[in-house]
C-alpha cells in the first residue's frame, strides 16, 4: 500500500512499483509516477511548509508550477542540494530525500510561528517605517537580525559537482505546453512539414488531457486519444518532443530560452547524462500553450493546510489516484469546482457542502451535482475556518443582497476546496511584448497584439474547453461548458481576520488596502510596498486577485489598475543551468605563449595579464620574490637578461595607404620614416586620451609591424578597423593580427649584442650598422626573424621576432649564449621595475582614460605640422589646453626604505582637512636595486613645475613625504642604449 | 536576443555581433575649422529615442565588417539592414 488516502484503481501511477522516499526525516512510500506532492497527500500529509513572514503551517494548494506553498529542499548528497523546488513538480524516485523550509526546529512545531502572534504589530511596510531611527543602529542592529531572518531555503555548501550543457538549436515552430491545445498545435505544423520543437514542463506530456476523466475525443477516452496523438507525433522525424522542459523566458525575434531537467527524477542516472540542458531555441514562429492557473478565492483564514484548488484535488484524484481527504467543503466561485466534487464523491470523498457565493449557477456542472444530490448553498461564502496544523470546520456565511454576510454556520471538513475560476498563463506572451486585454466575462488578462511571430492558443488564449483547444476537425463529446470566475476578495464582516492573496510572501488583503489608504496607487508600488508577487512564484496565483482588490478599493476597473510586469524566468532556473560548461578551467580561456613551456620548467611564478599567463618572476632555490627580482633587475643592468614578450599585440598593417593609414590614425609622424626604422608610437580616442602605445616598424613602403600593448592588441585591431570601414574607406590597406605568429623575446642589458652575434645571419649587429630604434630581416638560430633594436629598459637592446612555431628552439638557443655571459631570464616584474627606472610608462597604470600626451611629457611624440589625427582636436579644448592638469612626475620618499602604496593619494599638506582634494596619486612604485632605494611615478597636478617640492602621502600610519623630481631615475642621458 | 541579418552572413543571432551605437554622424573636420561646440556634439552627444534608431553594428564574430540597422528600440523589431555607406533607407 502507498498511502491510505490513495485509490485502489486509476491515475497514471504504477501501483506495482512502489518507490521509498524521506520527507523531514520520516519514510514514506509513494508510487513511480508520483511527484512528492501527490505522495505525500497519499499518505494524509497536507503540511508541507512554513510561510516566509509569519511562519504559518501550509499546506498543498496546487498541483503544478504554481504552487506556492510546498517549497521543499532536495538533498541528492553532497554539493547537489537544490532549495526551494515546489513538491507538486519533484518527482519521486527511490532514495529521494525532501526536507521542509523556514522551519524551527520542526514543521509541526515552529518557534518563528510567534511571528504570526505579533502579526497585528508587522503590517505592509513594516520594516520601512521602523527601522528608520537611530540612523546608526541600521548597521549594527536592524541589518544583520533581518538578514539573519530572510531568505528562504538555504544555499547548497560546496562546489556543484553536476555537469550542465547547453544546446541551440532551430526550428519553424516551437510550441509551448504539450496539453490538447499545444499537441493540436504541434500536429498541424508537422503536417505542413515543419521542424517543431514540443516543450512541457511536466514529466509526461499531456496537461489537463492527464486528469481528463468525462470527455471523449474521436470516441477515445482522453487518455488513449492522447497515447496515440503523441505516437504519432513521436514518429515524425521533424518533431522533437521535450517533456520535463520549461520555456521559462521569451526574448527578442522569437529567441526562447528552455531549462530541461535531465537526470533529477532519476535514482541511478547516467554518469554520461548532464543534469540540465538549457536549450537557447530560435523559432521562426512561436505558439504558447500555457494553459491556465485555478485561482485562490480570499476569505478569512484561506491558508490553512487542507484548502486546495478544486481542480488540483481533482487532478490528484484523476491523475495520481489520490484522494485529499475524506469530507470536503468546496467553495464554488466557477463550474469547475462542481466538476471536482462530482469526481471526487465518485472515488467515495464525503462532499459536506458546496458553497457558492454566485446567486445562481445553472451550468451543466452545477445541475449534474445537484441531480447527483451534493449539497449547494448560492449566495453563500466561507468567511472563516478553524484547524491549527489541518483545516477542520469551515465557517459558512449567507451573502446578503447588501454585500453583507449574516449568520454563520460551522461545517466540519478535513479538506476545503476553492475555485475562483481560471487566470491564463500569459507570462510568455507578455515576455514577448504583446499586450493584453482583459475579459470581464472571465475576469481575467487575455493575450492582445504581439510584435513577434507567436500566437496564444487554448487556455491561456481564454478559450478554455476541449473543442476549443482541438479545433474543429476533432470530435469532443461531453466536454460541458463551465462559467463562473471571481476575482478579489470576498465579502465577511470580520475586520480583524487574515485573509490571504499572496501565500507565499503573506500578503492579506488588508495589506493591500492599507497600501492604498497610505496613497500607493500605481500597482507596481503596491507591489513593492506590499511585497504582493514578488516571491519565487512571482503571484502566479496572487496577481490577478491583488489588483482586483486594488481596484475595487480604490474605485477603478481592474485595466485601469494594469498589470505588472511578467519577468523572466516564469519558474527558477539553476545557476548551473546558465553557466554550463563556463566554469573551473572552461570559464575563460586560457593563453600562453611558445616560451610557456620552457617557463614552467625553470620554475618561474606566472602572474594573469588577461587571458595571457606570464612569467612574472624566475626564483632561484631560497629567493622570495623580492629578492629573485632585485637579482633579475641587477643581471640586466650589469650584464644582460632575457625576457619573453610574445604576448605583445601584433598588427601587420600592408597596402598603397598604410603610412597615410597610421599618419591619421596614431599621433606621430610615418610618412617619412624609412623601411627599416621603428617609432614609438602613441594612439588616441577622439577624446584625445592616450589608449595604447607600442614600438611601430617600417619593413617596407607598405608594410608595417605594428605592435600593441598585450592587453590592448583586440582593441586596437577593432579600433584599425573601424576607421579603415567608416571613416576611410578609400584607403588601400590591410589588416592582419599577428600576435600569435610571433614570438617575441627581449635580449636586454650591455652583453645584448654579444648574446645574439654567434646566432644572427644576414644583419650587421654593429652600432654603427643598425642603430637604437631600427629593424632588420634576417636569420636568428636559423631561424627567419625580424630582429627590432629597441630597449624598454634603458639598456642596449633586441626583441627577436621568429614564427611562433619555433619560438621555444630559439629562446633556448639563445638562452644557451645568454649563459655564457651570466645573464638571466627575467620576469615581468622585473620588466616593470626597469623600464620605471627609466620613467617609461604603461598604458593602463600611468594612464587611466583622461591622461593626454602632454601629462606624460610626451608631447615631443605628436608629428608637427600634421593637420589631423585621431585626437587631434580634443588636445585644443579649453579643459584639455588648461593649466593644472596631472602631470607624471617621480617621487622619491624622505626615507629612502619606504616603497609607497600604488594609488596612494599626494596632497600639499602634511594633514590635510578632511575634504582636501588630492593632487594626485602614485602610478607605480617599486624597489629599485639599480638606485639601492624606493622610486615611484605619480600623477600631479602641475606636476612638472613642482620639481624640488616636497609633498606628502598620507597613509594609516602617518603622510609620508615626498620629494617631486623628473620621472626619469636612472640613465637620463640614455647612454647605456648603445652598450 | 536579437536576430541579426548580416549583410554579408544572412541572419545570426545577436551574441555575434557587436553594437557601435548611433549612426550617420560624421566625423567634422579639419580640426582648425571645427568649433569647440560641433567637435563635442560629436563626441559626446547621441540621439537616445523610443521607437525606431539607425545604429551601427559589427559582425565581430563573423565578417568582421561593419554596417547599418534601423532597429526600433521599444519592440526591437529590426525594420532594416544595410551597408556602411549607404544613405538611410525609407522606414519609419
Amino acid at each position: 500500500m502507498t498511502g491510505a488516502f490513495r485509490t485502489t484503481t486509476g491515475g497514471r501511477i504504477d501501483r506495482a512499483r512502489p518507490l521509498s522516499f524521506r520527507f523531514d526525516g520520516r519514510a514514506f512510500t509513494g508510487c513511480a509516477g508520483d511527484t512528492l506532492a501527490s505522495a505525500l497527500l497519499a499518505n494524509g500529509v497536507h503540511l508541507a511548509g512554513r510561510s516566509f513572514k509569519y511562519h504559518r503551517p501550509r499546506g498543498i494548494l496546487a498541483a503544478g508550477a504554481e504552487e506556492p506553498n510546498a517549497l521543499v529542499g532536495i538533498d541528492r548528497g553532497p554539493g547537489r542540494y537544490a532549495p526551494n523546488l515546489r513538491a507538486t513538480q519533484v518527482e519521486i524516485h527511490d532514495g529521494l530525500v525532501a526536507e521542509s523550509q523556514n522551519r524551527t526546529p520542526s514543521l509541526r512545531f515552529d518557534i518563528a510561528a510567534l511571528a504570526d502572534f505579533a502579526a497585528p504589530l508587522i503590517p505592509a511596510g513594516f520594516y520601512y517605517k521602523t527601522f528608520m531611527q537611530p540612523a546608526g543602529w541600521w548597521a549594527k542592529l536592524y541589518e544583520p537580525r533581518i538578514r539573519a531572518a530572510a531568505g528562504l531555503g538555504r544555499a547548497p555548501r560546496g562546489a556543484d559537482p553536476d555537469r550542465y550543457t547547453q544546446r541551440y538549436a532551430h526550428c519553424e515552430t516551437l510550441v509551448v505546453g504539450a496539453g490538447p491545445a499545444g499537441i493540436a498545435a504541434a500536429r498541424a505544423a508537422a503536417a505542413r512539414g515543419d521542424r517543431v520543437i514540443l516543450c512541457d514542463e511536466q514529466a509526461e506530456p499531456g496537461g489537463s488531457l492527464l486528469a481528463e476523466t468525462r470527455a471523449r475525443i474521436d470516441g477515445l477516452c482522453a487518455q488513449d486519444w492522447l497515447a496515440a496523438a503523441l505516437a504519432e507525433l513521436a514518429a515524425e522525424p521533424r518533431v522533437t518532443i521535450l517533456p520535463r522542459t520549461t520555456a521559462f523566458g521569451y526574448f527578442a525575434q522569437n529567441f526562447v530560452a528552455l531549462a530541461e531537467r535531465v537526470t533529477d527524477h532519476l535514482a541511478v542516472p547516467d554518469p554520461n547524462l548532464p543534469r540540465e540542458r538549457l536549450w537557447q531555441v530560435r523559432a521562426r514562429e512561436v505558439v504558447l500553450a500555457t494553459g491556465a492557473i485555478e485561482r485562490p478565492l480570499v476569505f478569512p483564514e484561506n491558508d490553512r493546510p487542507g484548502i486546495m484548488l478544486a481542480d488540483s484535488a481533482r487532478t490528484y484524484l484523476a491523475r495520481y489516484g489520490v484522494k485529499p481527504g475524506c469530507r470536503a467543503l468546496v467553495l464554488a466561485a466557477h463550474d469547475d469546482a462542481y466538476g471536482a466534487a462530482l469526481d471526487l464523491a465518485a472515488a467515495g470523498m464525503e462532499i459536506a457542502l458546496i458553497v457558492d457565493p454566485r446567486p445562481a449557477a445553472d451550468g451543466e456542472l452545477p445541475r449534474r451535482a445537484m441531480a447527483a444530490g451534493l449539497p449547494v448553498r448560492m449566495s453563500a461564502t466561507v468567511v472563516g475556518t478553524r484547524g491549527r496544523l489541518r483545516v477542520h470546520e469551515a465557517h459558512v456565511g449567507t451573502i446578503g443582497a447588501d454585500g453583507g454576510v449574516r449568520g454563520v454556520d460551522v461545517v466540519s471538513c478535513d479538506t476545503l476546496l476553492m475555485s475562483g475560476g481560471w487566470t491564463p498563463s500569459v507570462h510568455l506572451h507578455s515576455q514577448a511584448r504583446g499586450k493584453l486585454a482583459f475579459r470581464a466575462d472571465l475576469q481575467a488578462f487575455v493575450p492582445g497584439a504581439t510584435p513577434q511571430a507567436c500566437r496564444s492558443v487554448g487556455a491561456c488564449a481564454g478559450e478554455f474547453g476541449l473543442q476549443a483547444a482541438l479545433g474543429p476537425a476533432t470530435r469532443v463529446e461531453d466536454d460541458p461548458v463551465r462559467e463562473g470566475g471571481f476575482a478579489g476578495a470576498l465579502p465577511h464582516d470580520r475586520p480583524r481576520a487574515r485573509a490571504f492573496v499572496d501565500f507565499q510572501n503573506d500578503v492579506t488583503a488588508k495589506d493591500l488596502t492599507l497600501a492604498l489608504r497610505e496613497g500607493f496607487r500605481s500597482i507596481e508600488h503596491v507591489k513593492r510596498y506590499t511585497t504582493n508577487g514578488m516571491a519565487t512564484d512571482q503571484g502566479k496565483t496572487s496577481n490577478i486577485n491583488a489588483l482586483a482588490i486594488v481596484a475595487a478599493a480604490s474605485g477603478r476597473a481592474i485595466p485601469e489598475v494594469g498589470l505588472t510586469s511578467f519577468r523572466q524566468p516564469y519558474t527558477p532556473v539553476t545557476f548551473g543551468a546558465f553557466a554550463g560548461t563556463s566554469r573551473g578551467e572552461l570559464f575563460d580561456p586560457v593563453r600562453t605563449t611558445p616560451i610557456h613551456g620552457w617557463a614552467v620548467a625553470q620554475g618561474a611564478i606566472f602572474e594573469d595579464v588577461g587571458q595571457w599567463k606570464r612569467a612574472h618572476h624566475f626564483p632561484r632555490p631560497g629567493e622570495d620574490m623580492h629578492a629573485a627580482v632585485r637579482r633579475e633587475c641587477a643581471a640586466v643592468r650589469a650584464r644582460a637578461g632575457i625576457f619573453d614578450a610574445s604576448t605583445l599585440g601584433k598588427i601587420e598593417v600592408v597596402g598603397r595607404d598604410a603610412a597615410e593609414f597610421l599618419e591619421r590614425l596614431y599621433v606621430n609622424s610615418w610618412k617619412k620614416l624609412e623601411p627599416g626604422r621603428c617609432r614609438y608610437g602613441i594612439l588616441l580616442n577622439e577624446a584625445g586620451f592616450v589608449i595604447d602605445d607600442g614600438v611601430i616598424g617600417r619593413l617596407a613602403p607598405d608594410r608595417f609591424h605594428v605592435t600593441t600593448t598585450t592587453g590592448g592588441a583586440a582593441r586596437v585591431l577593432s579600433m584599425m578597423e573601424d576607421y579603415v570601414q567608416t571613416e576611410w574607406p578609400d584607403l588601400q590597406i590591410w589588416l592582419t593580427s599577428t600576435t600569435e605568429q610571433w614570438a617575441v623575446i627581449a635580449v636586454q642589458g650591455p652583453k645584448a649584442r654579444e648574446i645574439l652575434a654567434p646566432l644572427t645571419e644576414g644583419i650587421d649587429l654593429s652600432r654603427d650598422a643598425f642603430a637604437h630604434m631600427a629593424v632588420r630581416e634576417g636569420r636568428v638560430a636559423g631561424v627567419p626573424a625580424r630582429l627590432f633594436r629597441v630597449s624598454f629598459t634603458g639598456e642596449l637592446g633586441f626583441e627577436v621576432n621568429v614564427p611562433a612555431g619555433q619560438g621555444r628552439a630559439v629562446w633556448e638557443a639563445i638562452w644557451e649564449q645568454a649563459r655564457r655571459h651570466d645573464a638571466v631570464a627575467y620576469g615581468t616584474e622585473t620588466m616593470h621595475v626597469l623600464r620605471a627606472e627609466k620613467g617609461y610608462i604603461i598604458v593602463g597604470q600611468e594612464t587611466d582614460g583622461t591622461v593626454v600626451p602632454d601629462d606624460l611629457g610626451l608631447g615631443w611624440a605628436i608629428g608637427k605640422g600634421k593637420r589631423d589625427f585621431v585626437g587631434k582636436r580634443s588636445l585644443s579644448r579649453p579643459d584639455i589646453a588648461a593649466p593644472g592638469r596631472k602631470q607624471l612626475v617621480g617621487l622619491l620618499s624622505a626615507d629612502p626604505g619606504h616603497v609607497l602604496d600604488e594609488g596612494a593619494q599626494i596632497v600639499a599638506m602634511r594633514d590635510p582637512p578632511p575634504g582636501t582634494p588630492a593632487l594626485g596619486h602614485v602610478t607605480s612604485s617599486y624597489w629599485s636595486a639599480t638606485l639601492g632605494r624606493s622610486i615611484a611615478l605619480a600623477l600631479v597636478a602641475d606636476g612638472r613645475a613642482r620639481h624640488g617640492q616636497t609633498l606628502f602621502a598620507p597613509m594609516p600610519g602617518g603622510a609620508v613625504p615626498v620629494a617631486v623630481t623628473g620621472p626619469v631615475f636612472h640613465d637620463p642621458e640614455g647612454r647605456s642604449l648603445d652598450g | 536576443m536579437l536576430l541579426i541579418a548580416c549583410p554579408h552572413c544572412g541572419p545570426r543571432d545577436e551574441a555575434e555581433f557587436v553594437c557601435g551605437g548611433q549612426t550617420h554622424i560624421a566625423r567634422p573636420g579639419p580640426p582648425e575649422t571645427t568649433s569647440d561646440a560641433q567637435w563635442a556634439r560629436y563626441l559626446f552627444e547621441r540621439d537616445n529615442p523610443k521607437g525606431l534608431h539607425l545604429e551601427r553594428w559589427l559582425h565581430r564574430h563573423g565578417c568582421g565588417q561593419w554596417f547599418n540597422v534601423a532597429r526600433d528600440t521599444l519592440t526591437h523589431e529590426v525594420k532594416a539592414v544595410y551597408g556602411l555607406l549607404d544613405t538611410r533607407p525609407d522606414v519609419t
